[in-house]
């Protein structure tokens, strides 16, 4: 059924052959009852004649005959049956029947007499009424039963001969059609050798030309394919000059095209990540060279100007700022340009997020947050870069901890068969639910007017979730307004698996709408994430 | 006097703020600015420590870092604002001991040089047993039987913090502690080329080392006598 659906050739072929069989159905049935009809129309003819003159022969003989005989009918009849039935003609083999007529009330007339391959039953009465209501020749079809007991069909003609002394005696000419359906039966088995031979080769001509139609389509679609799996060099082979050619040179012409646009795209783009990764490497030189410079004057500033002493501080700290944000530009600029390398081994995700608490204790402390942690007994493991999980981690943190206003954060482990996930969950303003998919934007801010205050450089979501990307895992984010936000980190165990859950929901359990008891009825939101995936 | 520092960069800024800050922590900085004269300036002065600047024109600061090594086993740290893997890992392996990524803090840069130029303090005579190798402590020599083997003090120090302690497995953020002088997890790429050399000087066959022993998904060990 699929392949029905799929293949056009298949579906043409079976539409020509049924429609020809159809047509031949048809056509082969007004055909053999023509040449029924004029085989019957010839054999009735001759027949007509040759009964006709057979009653006739009869009539003469019958009225030649000696009539002081006393047993004319018993000498003469059966040699006058016997004559008639021998004598074929052109209509073929005969069988003949003598009745008596029911005109005649004599009970010693004798009843009749007929050839030997013929029963008087055989002639059906409605005839006998028709032939005794009249003179002249009267005829019908009927069934002959030989005395083998074979049935055939058969031409039966009637008509009245005067036996002298006696009356009218009915004469039944048999003519059996057995020749004219051995012709007929000839005649269809050609035409249905014929039939059949026509329709194979019908359809063998729709699948030619259907394929002469379809393999440069089919050539096209797989070209296509190709072309869109990013093998931009792949054309069409163009042959000849008709439509389906033309077809080709247009898809050739379109790739053409379409390749010349992507590769000025990529060599623009190219060119922008090589300028932002140069940039980024030039400017690590002077600054440098500035940062020693600074931490000179930094190292000195006692007992200087207080204005002096201050400038030197703030130096040191707007040039810690830059470095970090330069850093995180190569890193995007890695990222863009593909270069990124994970570098994994097997590690139990609970342990590197207990280095990232240690790490960020003292931060979280001076906003006055608690870091607890709630992870299982039971090891974590994931193939990860570590480095680059304790990046992520510590990104989330740090973000939580600057928007959890003061609230505890809780950071969660949880492993399934296939996954491991780590949620960072904060009691802060929370986010809009438009926001949830903002967050990961480069340079994005929730709040423009809300100043920052722990200096983090606006990269490091994009950041984290280019490095859940790499990892073949997912970075996404809940949060509504006023209930705080959630961010969560899932991935593979094993590199490489694809995931299709995550061993922690991504609205956590303490959320306002969990928490309240459901209604029924109330609409059901859907949470957007930057996997693509709802959850 | 804490040890003479050649420093190789053709950033004059860059290296005469060097020149002030390794001044400032008692060092003697020499600056050379052009990395064909480095090799010349090296011998000249022969300082205890060389920095040198990966991206030098003329010379690639590759080349000058393996002409030193060749010709001896001082401590080089080289500067670098590349951070792509390939070029710390092919720096590293033209014999740089550690590197420090640009930009970087006088401290973070003071804490590398001090690092590598801290000697093992003066230790009694001691012999210790890795492989097939006997290491003497004291004369820094390592020996396969009577045949000497020469090794980078960098080399030499990785070798005898695994024959110390033959029982343990050593991670490489430990070696990096012990032998690098890192506080916290740093790079530990350092530890694994740095074995790769060590291997290829001190194992019959670098490829089924027997004095250096990996214990997969954990770190290095001494192999047994």
């Amino acid at each position: 059924m699929a392949l029905w659906r799929r293949s056009l050739q298949l579906r043409v072929v079976t539409t020509t052959t049924l429609c020809s069989l159809l047509a031949i159905a048809v056509l082969g049935n007004v055909l053999i009852s023509q040449v029924r009809d004029g085989l019957l129309r010839t054999k009735v003819a001759s027949s007509l004649d040759e009964a006709a003159n057979g009653a006739r022969t009869s009539q003469e003989a019958l009225d030649s005959a000696d009539r002081s005989a006393p047993d004319v009918f018993d000498t003469l009849v059966p040699d006058l049956v016997r004559q008639l039935s021998r004598g074929g003609g052109s209509a073929g083999t005969r069988e003949v029947v003598l009745q008596r007529g029911s005109g005649i009330s004599d009970p010693r007339a004798p009843l009749g007499r007929s050839s030997f391959g013929v029963d008087v039953r055989d002639v059906p009465a409605s005839l006998s009424a028709k032939v005794e209501s009249g003179t002249g020749q009267r005829w019908t079809y009927t069934v002959l039963t030989r005395p083998s007991g074979q049935q055939v069909s058969a031409l039966v003609i009637g008509s009245q001969v005067v036996v002298p002394e006696i009356g009218s005696y009915d004469l039944y000419f048999l003519f059996p059609l057995d020749k004219e359906a051995t012709t007929l039966a000839l005649v269809r088995n050609a035409l249905l050798l014929a039939a059949f031979g026509l329709v194979i080769l019908v359809g063998g001509i729709a699948w030619l030309v259907t394929r002469q139609v379809v393999t440069p389509v089919r050539m096209a679609a797989r070209i296509a394919e190709r072309l869109a799996a990013g093998r931009l060099e792949e054309r069409m082979r163009v042959r000849g000059e008709d439509d389906l050619a033309r077809l080709a040179a247009s898809f050739n012409r379109m790739a053409t095209s379409l390749q010349r646009q992507i590769r000025q795209l990529e060599d623009l783009s190219r060119v922008q990540r090589r300028f932002v990764s140069d940039v980024s490497h030039e400017l690590r030189t002077p600054l440098t060279t500035v940062r020693m410079a600074a931490d000179v004057l930094h190292d000195a500033r006692a007992g200087m100007d207080p204005a002096v002493e201050r400038s030197a501080e703030i130096l040191q700290a707007q040039l810690d700022r830059f470095e970090a944000l330069l850093a995180d530009l190569l890193e995007i600029s890695r990222y863009d340009a593909g270069a990124a390398v994970l570098e994994t081994e097997p590690t139990d995700l609970r342990i590197v997020v207990r280095h990232v608490i240690d790490a960020m204790e003292t931060l979280a402390d001076r906003r006055g947050s608690v870091l607890v942690l709630e992870a299982p007994d039971t090891a974590c493991i994931a193939d990860v870069d570590q480095r680059r999980i304790q990046r992520v981690l510590r990104n989330l943190v740090a973000n939580a901890v600057e928007h959890g206003e003061g609230e505890p954060i809780v950071i969660r482990v949880a492993a399934d068969d296939l996954a491991v996930a780590v949620a960072v969950r904060d009691h802060g303003v929370g986010l809009a639910p438009t926001d949830v998919s903002m967050v990961f934007n480069r340079f994005w801010r929730a709040d423009p007017a809300r100043a920052r205050t722990t200096g983090g450089t606006g990269l490091g979501l994009s950041i984290a979730l280019e490095d859940a990307h790499l990892h073949g895992g997912w970075l996404q984010a809940w949060g509504e307004p006023g209930d705080g936000c959630q961010f969560r980190l899932t991935v593979p165990r094993v590199l490489g698996a694809e995931l299709d859950g995550s061993p922690i929901p991504l609205e956590p359990s303490d959320s306002r709408r969990r928490r309240a008891p459901v209604t029924a009825g109330q609409p059901y939101r859907r949470i957007r994430t930057p996997g693509g995936v709802d959850v | 006097m804490r040890g003479r520092v050649l420093i190789v960069d053709d950033d004059t800024a860059l290296a005469e703020m060097l020149g002030i800050v390794l001044r400032g922590e008692g060092y003697e900085p020499t600056l050379c600015a052009d990395g064909g004269q480095a090799l010349a300036m090296f011998r000249e002065h022969k300082p205890d420590l060389v920095l040198l600047d990966l991206m030098l024109p003329g010379t690639d600061g590759i080349d000058v870092c393996r002409a030193i090594r060749a010709e001896s086993g001082v401590p080089i740290v080289m500067l670098t604002a590349k951070t792509d893997t390939v070029d710390i890992v092919v720096g590293l392996e033209s014999g740089a001991d550690d590197y420090v990524l640009k930009p970087f803090k006088p401290k973070e840069l003071v804490a590398r040089i001090r690092a590598r130029l801290r000697r093992t303090e003066e230790s009694p005579q001691e012999l210790l047993e890795i492989g097939d190798l006997m290491i003497d402590v004291a004369g820094h020599s390592v020996k396969r039987g009577e045949v000497p083997i020469a090794l980078t003090p960098l080399e030499f120090d990785l070798l005898v913090a695994l024959a110390r302690k033959p029982w343990q497995v050593f991670t490489r953020e430990v070696l990096l502690e012990q032998v690098w002088g890192y506080r916290h997890a740093a790079d530990t790429r350092l530890v694994n080329v740095h074995v790769q050399r060590l291997r290829s000087k001190v194992e019959r066959d670098p490829e089924n080392p027997e004095v250096v022993v990996t214990v997969r998904g954990v770190g290095y060990k001494a192999g047994q006598v």
